[in-house]
Formats: C-alpha cells, structure tokens, sequence
C-alpha cells in the first residue's frame, strides 16, 4: 500500500467528517428554518465526501470499511484540520470556520479535479460542484453578517479573528502533502497566495477587516489535536464502541 | 347573504371541488384550517428535535446520512405546510409565536424521549406510519394549498417508514444486545404511536364539522384501526411482541381487537406534562432566540442591498 497517498485520502475524508459532524450539529437548531435546511444539506455533502474517501481509502487496505476509518480511529489517528473540530458557537462562528475552510476546499478541489490520480479526481469532480455551493453559502453568510447591523459586525469580525491562526494549517504540508505535491502537482505553497486574494477581498467587501497574526496553531494533520475532537469522537463512535461486531 | 354564500360554498365541498385561497369560506373553515395546519407545521419542526438527537451518534455513515437526510425532510415539511398556513392569512412568524408560548400544540408523540437507537427505527416505523394513516386522506382535503402539500409530504412520509422499518429488520437479525433494543422500543412506542389518532370519536370535539367541511375524511377511530391491523403482520416480521395482552384477531369483526388507552397519560401528555414538552419548546425558543441577530442582520443587508440598487437606477 501506497503508506502517503492513502494517509492523504484519510486526511481528505476526515476534513469532511468532523466538520460535516460540526455542521450536522445545527440540525433543528438552525437561526431559520431556511438556514436549518441549507446547514443540514451542506453537513449532509460533508459526510457523502468522507465516504466517498473512506471508501476509495478501503480499497487500499484489504479488510477495511469506510466505517472501520470513522468509528474504530484514535483522536491521535485522525488528521483533519484543527479548525474544523472547532465548536460551533454561535452561527458567526460556524460561518467564519465554513468561510475560510471552503475556499480553500475549493482550490484544493480544483487541482486534485484535473489530477493524475484518476480514483481521486473523480471524486474531487463531484465534490467540486457541491464545494462551489458551500462558498457561496458561507461568504453570502459574511458579507450579510459583516455588513448587517452593528451587532452582527461585531460578531463575525470575532468569529473570524478567532479562527484566523487555524487556516495557517491549510498550507503548512504534512508528509501526505508533500508527496501529493511531487507526485501530482498538488502544491499548497501556491495556493495560498490565490486563497489569501479570494478571501481579502470578500472580507472588504463585507466591511470586515483581514485579520492577521504571527501565531499559527498547527498539528492536526500530524494527530496533535485539541481537547474538542475527543468529545466528537466519543459522540460519533459511542454506538461503535458499546456495541462492538454489529451490524446497523 | 351569509347564508347564500355559505350553502354555495357547501355545494362545492359536496362536489369535492377544492377551495381556494381566494374563494369565499367561512371564518370558521379558515380557523379550523389554520389551527390544523398550523398543528401539522409544529409539529414537523419539533419532531426534527427526537431525532436529530441522533445524528451525532448514528452507528455507521450509511445511517447517519439517511438520518440527517430524513430530518432535513421533515423541516421540508414544516416549510411547505406554513407556506399552507400563509396562504389563509396568518404569517409563520405569529404561528411560531403560538408554538412558543404554548397557545399552539403540536403532536404529543414528539415528547417522548429518544433514549436508544433503535427508536430511530421504531419512530419511521409506527410514528411515521402513524403519521401516513392520518395524512393519505388529507391528499383528498377541500383545501386546496393543503391537499397538494400533503401529496409531497406522504411520498417522503413513506420512504421514512420503509427506512424506519429497515433499521428495525437489522436490528433483528443482529445480537441479542440489538434484539432487546428492537423489544425496547417498540415496548415504549407503541401506545404513543395509537395516540397519535387523538381522543376516541366520542371525545374528538371538532371531529363532525371537520368530516362535513372534508378536512377529515376518516374518524380517528377508524384510522387508529386501519394502523393496529397493519402494524400486527408487521411485528410479526420482526419478531417482536406488542405490548398489549388484548390485542387479538376478531373474525366477526374482520379486525384486531386491542385494548384500551391510557387516556390519562394521553391528556397529561397533551395539556404539557410529558416527559420532554418543557425540553422540546425551550429548545425551539433558544434557537429562535439565539437567531434574532441572524435574522436582523439579514433584513439589515437586504435593505441596504435594495437602497444601493435605487441609487443606481
Ligand atoms: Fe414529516
Ligand atoms: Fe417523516
């Protein structure tokens, strides 16, 4: 088994799970009927990504399950991004994490789209078309957030200070990364230029300001998670683990 | 003039033509409507709560997407059913006031506690099902907006069941733990599930002007018989035993006998003193509270949004 192109795939699919997981949490608690079910779709493609991942990630490895991947993994085991883990809080919050995640979903979709690896350009085709709504969503969320009423202004530009130092891990590569960029041309280092225009500009026009920051929080991709992923996991896993052996 | 207005509006109803919202009805349909209707929306939206809390802890991805899939269904439903509801002249926001502050109910099965998986099986099964029995009929109702909303919201009600059943079958074929799960449930939901029906004919208070108007085409008793004959075969399947030593095939009559309601838990549970109808509001209240500002900020931006187009045109 290809050791880095399968822990990219996991590290692909887990992205998806906890923060589909994150997002499924708004399911009846939405701030509107409408934005209830946008959330609910929106968690709902997370989670057909992580399978969709999770399945080709079996195929690599004799006697695995998509579930065996999100039920029977450690918080140490798992290499999704810290800022996805990252409690919802309040509906800024959740559109802030959504906003700089998803944009950069976007451009990591769109090179992985065209890609020589044909199982995963597969999937990112599909998963690009439902990423494109998910940045529509969020940054039409930001700009309405950003320039709503003097509370809501408030609010976001928080929601994006506070999540700011998590999106350095977007482009600090792991060894996954690094062999998906040699290999496929998969090069976070160019993305992050594209990333930082596309945001800054959709930050101004909601008359929000770009935060910044020389502390960087970094680690998920490496299994040095923060204290919330071992709540997700003892929610997400809890039947898994009482009942080990079944079938659902 | 009322008179004539309403024997016209009568006839139609006994010609089944469907009523519309611009056609003439009496202030009394229009209520009886939207207290239904309204009902109905309520309880759509609180029964995203029972189930919603399990998403996070569905046992595998297959159903944890059928489940949240199924969830987002049922705010569908609350949507087109307040669209409904508008349409009689009544806005959502005054029908969520009446859910909050209690003026309005919902359906009592809704506060009843998801305390194991397996009640995501069993709720598709007999409280969708339940759901089913009421509503095919509604598809008929003399209410235009009403009638073909509720032709949207069975098809999806009985995807619901099949699914709701499936977990069960699962379930039953699975290990002993899984097996007394299944029992458990359907221990606990059963008698629910025959509630959902409402009071015995004799105690339905608006049950004869709502089969005159064609709100209603069945009695509740009627409809409550229809479920307990199809639920016996099915359990049967399943291999699980109804909680009701009554329950028996009546050859006279062509149907199962069953045995008397709770009539007392039924009332408790429908005046506010169930096991969740305090949890159940106060969470609805929290998300509509914790939305206000998402909400100002939204009207906020689309005023200014227009403003900006004016100036430029
Ligand atoms: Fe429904
Ligand atoms: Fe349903």
């Amino acid at each position: 088994m290809n050791k880095d192109l399968h822990n990219y795939i996991i590290q692909l699919g887990d992205n998806s799970l906890i923060l589909g997981h994150r997002i499924s949490e708004w399911c009846g608690h939405g701030p509107v009927l409408e934005q209830d079910i946008a959330l609910t779709n929106i968690a709902l493609d997370h989670v057909g990504q992580a399978r969709m991942y999770y399945q080709l990630a079996a195929t690599m490895e004799p006697g695995k399950t998509e579930d065996d991947y999100a039920y029977l993994r450690t918080v140490t085991e798992y290499k999704n991004l810290l800022l996805l883990e990252q409690e919802n809080k309040d509906f800024g919050y959740t559109i802030a994490r959504s906003f700089y995640y998803d944009q950069f979903h976007l451009l990591i979709l769109r090179v992985l789209k065209s890609c020589g690896n044909k199982d995963l350009s597969e999937i990112a085709a599909q998963a690009y078309k439902e990423v494109s709504y998910h940045c529509r969503f969020s940054s039409d969320w930001v700009k309405r957030l950003g320039d709503g009423t003097e509370e809501s202004h408030r609010r976001i530009q928080r929601a994006l200070d506070e999540f700011f130092p998590y999106t350095a891990e977007f482009f600090a590569p792991s060894e996954a990364d690094n062999y998906m960029a040699g290999k496929y041309g998969v090069d976070l280092s160019k993305l992050s230029s594209q990333w930082s225009v596309i945001v800054e500009n959709i930050v101004r026009e909601a008359t929000l300001t770009m935060p910044t920051t020389p502390y960087p929080q970094l680690g998920g991709k490496q299994g040095r998670h923060s204290e919330k992923l071992g709540f997700i996991l003892t929610e997400l896993q809890y039947m898994q683990r009482t009942y080990p052996n079944s079938t659902w | 003039m009322d008179n004539l207005k309403e024997k016209a509006f009568q006839d139609k109803i006994d010609q089944d033509t469907r009523i519309e919202p611009k056609d003439w009805m009496p202030e009394n349909y229009r209520k009886a409507l939207i207290r239904q209707i309204s009902q109905h929306a309520h309880s759509e939206i609180v029964g995203m709560l029972p189930e919603g809390n399990w998403v996070t802890r569905a046992p595998n991805l297959r159903r944890k997407v059928a489940l949240l899939a199924k969830v987002q269904d049922e705010a569908g439903h609350g949507l087109y059913l307040y669209a409904a509801a508008e349409t009689l002249g009544v806005s959502r926001d005054d029908l969520i006031d009446q859910l909050h502050t209690g003026k309005a109910k919902y359906s009592s099965i809704f506060n009843y506690p998801t305390i194991s998986w397996a009640d995501m099986g069993t709720i598709g099964w007999l409280v969708d099902g339940a759901a089913i029995m009421n509503q095919v009929p509604l598809c008929r109702c003399s209410y235009g907006p009403y009638a073909r909303a509720m032709v949207r919201v069975c098809k999806e009600e009985s995807f619901h069941q099949r699914q709701g059943y499936e977990i069960l079958l699962t379930l039953s074929r699975g290990t002993e733990a899984q097996k007394q799960m299944l029992q458990d449930s359907v221990n606990r939901w059963w008698w629910p599930s025959l509630m959902m029906f409402g009071p015995s004919d004799s105690d339905s208070p608006h049950s004869a002007q709502s089969m005159a108007w064609k709100i209603k085409r069945f009695s509740n008793d009627e409809l409550r018989q229809r479920f307990v004959d199809a639920c016996v075969d099915q359990a049967r399947i399943l291999g699980v035993t109804l909680p009701d030593p009554d329950l028996k095939w009546n050859e006279e009559r062509g149907h199962y006998d069953f045995g008397e309601i709770d009539w007392d838990e039924f009332w408790q549970v429908v005046k506010g003193h169930g096991p969740c109808n305090k949890d159940r509001i106060e969470t609805r209240v929290k998300a509509y509270e914790d939305g206000a500002w998402v909400r100002e900020a939204a009207t906020a931006y689309a005023e200014k949004q227009a403003k900006r187009k004016e100036k430029v045109a």
